[in-house]
């Protein structure tokens, strides 16, 4: 398999950042803040179902374009360079795939069409701890009669208040884990917002008694542990896809800067101490775009080896992503610490980003785990 | 050109694993110790081993030493496709290359781009052959990273040039046979603009070597003295004052070679070391800073691998830029020299000893300083860097 897109996906790609382009350039981002927070620009939303965004990755027997992760993996670069905001990661990244995974097919042939349309957006409630614990939960559920009840909390959940449905992680009994999908505005739901640092919204939520009928839990006999590790990967390499387009941005508009920005009579840039950095940055982002090209094409392929490269993913762009951003605020000096200057948020996306679905020490972890060291 | 495209791939593939399982000798299936396990050939060759012999003989006939050279220079008229296939399929078998030499990774792209037709059906066979061991004559004491400051002069005498000068870090130039050379022929336009790439034969008179021992106990490199050798006009390769061009080409191709481009060496995973000496607690090492260390050197190590197929692949779509090579280089190197620097810490005071044969066979304090010249030689990491910010990011001067 060649390292690189084919021409469909470059056709994707391009459309996307002409539309990005057009629609959200970044200064979208701060008017959706300085206007309230707003959680992101609905006609644009739009927009996006229209251009097929949220089809990508359903299969073609649900009406799908079927376009795979690589495919849905240049929408998020594109996404991260204009850090435009949308339902992306929550509604198609996580909770599509985990409803393509599990093996409820009635619940597919009934949210499909809702997703692919934008009729509905949802989201999945994983982490109860502040830093990426997967596998560690304490919400529970009980069967009883039809239904399920769930009690427990969620914290840093995407759009949690923003969004139709969630998809609550919960164990079965002692040590099943099963997937949920109940109505945000159901009984027994309480929902806190935070801003965080990237402007953005995200949810802690309680789950107090809370009733599902037993047909929307989406795993009926695929067992939820390789559930969960499938989505995780899928998780790790969207996010790692967005963050590239970040860095790549970022990089790009610093390096300009350096050749612009006159001190002692000569572009910045022409300082060796700034060049060398520069280049060091460029060598990074080499590997960068290479383990995220792969990690998408080994869940496109089901390579046997992908959790190994998710974890390679998350980790390079991880480490990756705070260098490019920390130097693009040094090398823009005192303008780069103002807000006038959109420099500011792709720093701040990016710490939001590297938190969410684990830092790099934790996914340096998995890779030595995965190794027997 | 020949060609066996009419062979189709998989058959080619099955062909090759067969023939390479009968023909290459087990003791050739093994990791390269040191550079006493290549076989250099030239004028003066020994084989190390009857196998190494054997290897190279097959190879040769089978007109693999250079597979994807055109038949009339020696070589195998193999297609791209078919040369990655023959080199994946020695990867798989852990083969070695039947030869190491200069002469195909880096003069032979040289003349095949810049040398008259004559001087590739002198040169080329040869090479393939291993009957010339050539070395590279461009740095010298005052011109390293600045290259092209090169001072050693060829002076017109009409029917030959009159060289005289210094080089340094010639490699083996104490074992070559021919060494190509650049060389200063016009004294008045820019540095760039008067430089001639010349090759020159050791053994003409006025050429003297003197090895240069480096901080590893040992080395190949040497400095190279010539004092007015008579070098016979045929042996310019390209135009006159015009040689820049073909340094620039063939430190290319340097780079890409240092940078593992088209290398099939499998390296012993960092890991697997560190479980032969560290303790473990709960199924993970018990140094958890070590640990951590490690699997950043891992990730780096395998995704540059990735990189370098990334890079491979785009280039067969025509979207490549020669500039980065330096960033191959640049980023090889470093990962080299971080690689030792874990080799030797994990290994404690046993990756210390440099002379007597110890657990570790006194190697891996030697291969530690050795790897200290891998972000110097062909360039130094600082020169790349200049490179990919000026070439690549366009970043004024």
């Amino acid at each position: 398999m060649a390292l690189i897109i084919t021409e469909e996906q470059k056709l994707l790609k391009d459309s996307a950042a002409e539309l990005l382009k057009v629609k959200s350039p970044i200064y979208k981002l701060r008017e959706l803040r300085d206007q309230g927070y707003i959680p992101y620009d609905k006609s644009l939303w739009n927009e996006m179902v229209e251009m097929g965004w949220t089809a990508l990755i359903i299969p073609e027997k649900y009406n799908g374009l079927n376009f795979g992760y690589v495919g849905l993996g240049q929408i998020l670069e594109e996404t991260g360079k204009t850090l435009c905001k949308s339902p992306l990661i929550s509604s198609c990244l996580l909770s599509s795939s985990i409803v393509s995974l599990c093996d409820n097919e009635v619940l597919k042939s009934k949210e499909f069409p809702l997703i692919m349309n934008g009729n509905k957006t949802m989201t999945l409630a994983i982490e109860e701890n502040s830093y990426h614990k997967p596998f560690d939960f304490k919400t529970k559920t009980q069967l009883k009669g039809e239904n399920y009840i769930i009690n427990g909390s969620k914290t840093f959940v995407i759009d949690g208040s923003t969004s139709d449905e969630i998809i609550v992680v919960a164990e079965i009994g002692q040590s099943e884990i099963g997937f949920f999908k109940v109505d945000s505005k159901a009984k027994g739901i309480v929902i806190k917002k935070n801003i965080l640092l990237d402007s953005g919204i995200y949810s802690d939520i309680n789950f107090n008694e809370v009733i599902v009928p037993i047909e929307n839990r989406l795993n009926i006999k695929i067992k939820g542990e390789k559930l969960l590790k499938d989505l995780l990967t899928i998780a790790y390499s969207g996010l790692a896809s967005e963050m590239l387009g970040i860095i790549s941005e970022c990089f790009d508009i610093t390096i300009n800067y350096l050749k612009e920005r006159q001190q002692f009579g000569v572009p910045i840039g022409s300082y060796q101490a700034l060049q060398h950095r520069a280049a060091k940055m460029f060598s990074e982002i080499q590997l960068c775009k290479s383990i995220v090209i792969k990690s998408l094409q080994s869940i496109d392929y089901g390579d046997k080896d992908r959790f190994k490269y998710s974890h390679l993913a998350k980790a390079k762009l991880g480490k990756t992503i705070k260098l490019v951003t920390n130097e693009a605020i040094q090398m823009h000096g005192g303008i780069g610490v103002t807000d006038d200057a959109d420099i500011g948020f792709y720093m701040k996306r990016a710490r939001v980003l590297q938190q969410l679905f684990g830092d790099y020490n934790f996914h340096l972890d998995k890779l030595a785990l995965i190794k027997k060291y | 050109m020949e060609t066996k495209t009419d062979v189709p791939l998989t058959d080619f593939r099955t062909e090759t694993r067969v023939w390479l399982e009968g023909n290459c000798p087990m003791s050739m299936r093994k990791p390269l110790k040191d550079s006493n396990d290549f076989y250099w050939g030239g004028r003066n060759s020994k084989f190390n081993s009857e196998d190494q012999k054997i290897w190279f003989q097959r190879m040769l006939e089978k007109k693999w030493i250079v597979p994807y050279w055109e038949t009339k220079y020696g070589g195998g008229g193999l297609t791209p496709e078919q040369n990655n296939i023959l080199t994946q399929e020695m990867t798989r078998l852990g083969c070695r290359k039947p030869i190491f030499s200069f002469g195909i990774s880096m003069l032979g792209p040289a003349l095949l781009k810049f040398a008259s037709e004559e001087q590739k059906m002198k040169y080329l066979p040869e090479i393939v052959q291993g009957k010339i061991w050539w070395c590279q004559g461009y740095s010298e004491p005052n011109a390293g990273s600045d290259l092209a400051g090169l001072q050693t002069k060829a002076i017109d005498k009409g029917d030959y040039f009159e060289v005289t000068g210094s080089k340094v870090w010639t490699s083996y130039a104490d074992k070559s046979d021919y060494i190509f050379c650049l060389v200063r022929t016009d004294f008045e336009s820019s540095k760039h603009n008067g430089i001639s790439f010349l090759l020159i034969d050791m053994t003409y008179e006025g050429i003297s070597t003197r090895p240069i021992k480096l901080i590893s106990g040992k080395s190949p490199f040497c400095e190279t003295f010539f004092d007015s050798v008579k070098v016979p006009k045929e042996n310019l390769v390209g135009k006159l004052n015009e040689g820049w061009t073909i340094a620039k080409y063939l430190l290319t191709h340097e780079r890409q070679m240092i940078g593992g481009i088209g290398e099939t060496d499998i390296k012993e995973e960092l890991h697997q070391i560190a479980l032969e000496n560290l303790p473990m607690n709960k199924g993970k090492l018990a140094d958890g800073i070590f640990r951590s260390e490690i699997s950043n050197f891992e990730m780096d190590e395998e995704i540059f691998d990735l990189t370098i197929q990334r890079v491979t692949d785009e280039a067969k779509t025509g979207n490549n830029s020669g500039a980065l090579s330096s960033f191959f280089k640049y980023y090889a190197t470093e990962l080299n020299m971080a690689r030792e620097e874990l080799i030797i810490a994990l290994s404690g005071s046993d990756g210390l000893v440099f002379e007597h044969n110890h657990k570790s066979e006194g190697n891996l304090a030697r291969k530690f300083c050795r790897s200290k010249g891998n972000s110097i030689e062909g360039g130094t990491s600082e020169i790349q860097l200049n490179i990919i910010s000026k070439r690549i990011l366009g970043l004024p001067s």
